[in-house]
């Protein structure tokens, strides 16, 4: 995140880590007869103004993994920190938002007062809740839909609705879980590009959990491959291909090299 | 067309009401017709195989021993219209107030909605006897407690589901925000019970209406329609009998009206509501 639309959120060490994660574990039903280990030994770094994807099939812990770094669900085992707090404190201290896969808007409230709610909740005055408001839907290129209802929107418009709440409060780390999975591939591809765009303007740390392999090539800077049974991150892959990146990156043939080896480590954590 | 401007966006607003009227009376048209012909149908049968009066009267005979004892029933109709609406609002409020109290505590609900649950399935007009005893046979409040406790447990019950049947990712959120309870319960929990609520305040209109008339039957007031309706039918009036019950249904459906279009202006945003726009 540039300096002038920071949060405050980062220290003024350069070399703190936005979250360090080292040697997590999770088990849910712990200590029952269903305990299932969701997360074994996890150990990852990420820096400031990095895009880490999360992939891997259904119950490798990526959801887990993003949820404990937003203090939605506590370890087990292990240590967490976010901007070098506990994840309880960072969550108080409000340092990062956090996009789901459904836009969770609510129906109740406008588009615009969708995006004021968290803004009301941490006490920013009315003015500057319209201001920050209209500031965010311009970047998501909603503005004219500024007095709309989520359900006069489509899928993709809504999860855009989505992302400008979740940056209403210029956090210098977004967690993203999945935001584009409920989307069709057109408009997946097209997301795709306009939160590279966002990303372009506001900057800031993204963490980002997806099923898609191309999808987690073609947005990040790192891409972790997880895999089930335990849960555990098989591998992690630095994706070199040049910004600002575009349609045309996609018949890239680095982007398909890039797309094979993510693939290829994910068979290899199979075994097949 | 283009000629005078005002004119014309005049008359396309004019034709436009104007289909909008006709649209509207198509979509009622066949409930008019059902409603014409049963009423036809009625006089005739009645006419025709002269059935007795007091086993059912033609609806001529209705309206005529409606406009023949309006001031009579209209006079009963303020006693036992204030037991509906007093015991309405009594109920819907305690029911309300529980459900915030019981939606915060979790023990408490897992503790209390068993009993709620049981206790609506209770035919609770059955306690009548024993709340006049309580509050007196008299006492107005009598009448509106019957029908408060009819209206409480619906309006509770669904008011604790819409507070607790939160979608999870929206809690989820709430919690990322670091948002209190307080804040949770205004800007979540509420406006999510608004649909369970209204749901069980259009039950509870009808109801109360019930719960009025029967609280009527047992009360030793006699200026009510309860009353009224029992004294006509041992009379052998029962033209004056349906006269009574087509006033308290036209009075139950006008506050079904007027809780509906409540809930209209209260969410406008909600599905049900949405559509009709």
């Amino acid at each position: 995140m540039d300096t002038s639309t920071s949060g405050g959120s980062q220290t003024s060490n350069p070399d703190q880590k936005v979250v360090s994660i080292k040697n997590v574990h999770k088990v849910f039903n712990s200590g029952s007869g269903d305990a299932v280990v969701a997360l074994q030994d996890i150990n990852l770094e990420i820096g400031a103004n990095e895009f880490v994807s999360l992939t891997g099939p259904s119950g490798c812990g990526k959801s887990t993994l993003l949820r404990l770094i937003a203090d939605l669900l506590q370890p087990t085992a292990g240590q967490l920190l976010v901007n070098g707090k506990p994840p309880h404190q960072a969550r108080q201290d409000r340092d990062y938002g956090f996009v789901f896969q459904a836009a969770t808007l609510y129906d109740w409230r406008s588009v615009s007062q969708n995006v004021q709610l968290p803004l009301e909740i941490m006490g920013y005055s009315p003015r500057e809740r319209a201001e920050r408001a209209r500031a965010m839907l311009k970047l998501v290129e909603l503005e004219k839909f500024a007095d709309h209802h989520p359900w006069q929107l489509s899928g993709g418009m809504q999860q855009r609705v989505a992302i400008a709440r979740a940056l209403a409060f210029e956090p210098a780390l977004l967690l993203m879980d999945e935001p584009f999975g409920a989307l069709d591939e057109f408009t997946r591809e097209r997301m795709n590009m306009e939160l590279l765009n966002i990303w372009g303007k506001a900057g800031g740390t993204i963490i980002f959990v997806t099923h898609s392999i191309p999808e987690a090539v073609f947005l990040s800077s790192r891409v972790v491959v997880m895999s089930p049974r335990p849960g555990r991150i098989t591998k992690v892959t630095n994706i070199d291909l040049p910004r600002p990146r575009n349609f045309e990156t996609r018949e890239d043939p680095r982007f398909f090299a890039a797309v094979t080896e993510v693939r290829e480590s994910l068979r290899e954590a199979y075994g097949v | 067309m283009s000629d005078s401007q005002p004119d014309t966006s005049d008359k396309r607003y004019a034709i436009s009401d104007k289909s909008a009227a006709l649209s509207r009376l198509r979509y009622y048209l066949p409930t008019l017709v059902v409603a014409v012909a049963v009423l036809l149908a009625w006089e005739l049968i009645v006419r025709v195989f002269d059935i007795k009066q007091f086993l059912i009267p033609k609806p001529t005979s209705i309206l005529e021993a409606f406009a023949d004892q309006q001031s009579i029933l209209f006079d009963k109709a303020f006693n036992t219209l204030r037991s509906a609406f007093g015991g309405f609002a009594l109920g819907s409020a305690g029911g309300i107030l529980m459900a915030l109290v019981t939606a915060r505590w979790v023990m408490l609900r897992q503790a209390m909605m068993p009993f709620a649950i049981a206790a609506n399935s209770v035919p609770i007009i059955a306690f009548s006897p024993i709340l006049f005893n309580w509050f007196g046979p008299s006492n107005p409040f009598s009448w509106m407690a019957i029908v408060a406790v009819i209206v409480f447990f619906p309006v509770m019950i669904n008011m604790v589901r819409g507070l607790v049947e939160v979608d999870a990712s929206a809690l989820e959120m709430m919690r990322s925000y670091a948002a209190s309870d307080f804040k949770i319960l205004f800007a979540l929990r509420i406006p999510n019970a608004l649909p369970f609520l209204f749901s069980a305040l259009r039950v509870a209109t009808v109801l109360s209406m019930i719960g009025a008339v029967v609280a009527d039957f047992f009360g030793v007031e006699r200026a009510t329609i309860g009353k009224y309706i029992t004294q006509e039918s041992a009379s052998f009036r029962f033209e004056n009998t349906w006269a009574a019950i087509l006033l308290v249904s036209v009075i139950g459906i006008a506050f079904y009206l007027v809780v509906a279009v409540a809930e209209r202006s209260v969410m406008p945003w909600h599905v049900s509501v949405r559509k009709a726009e």
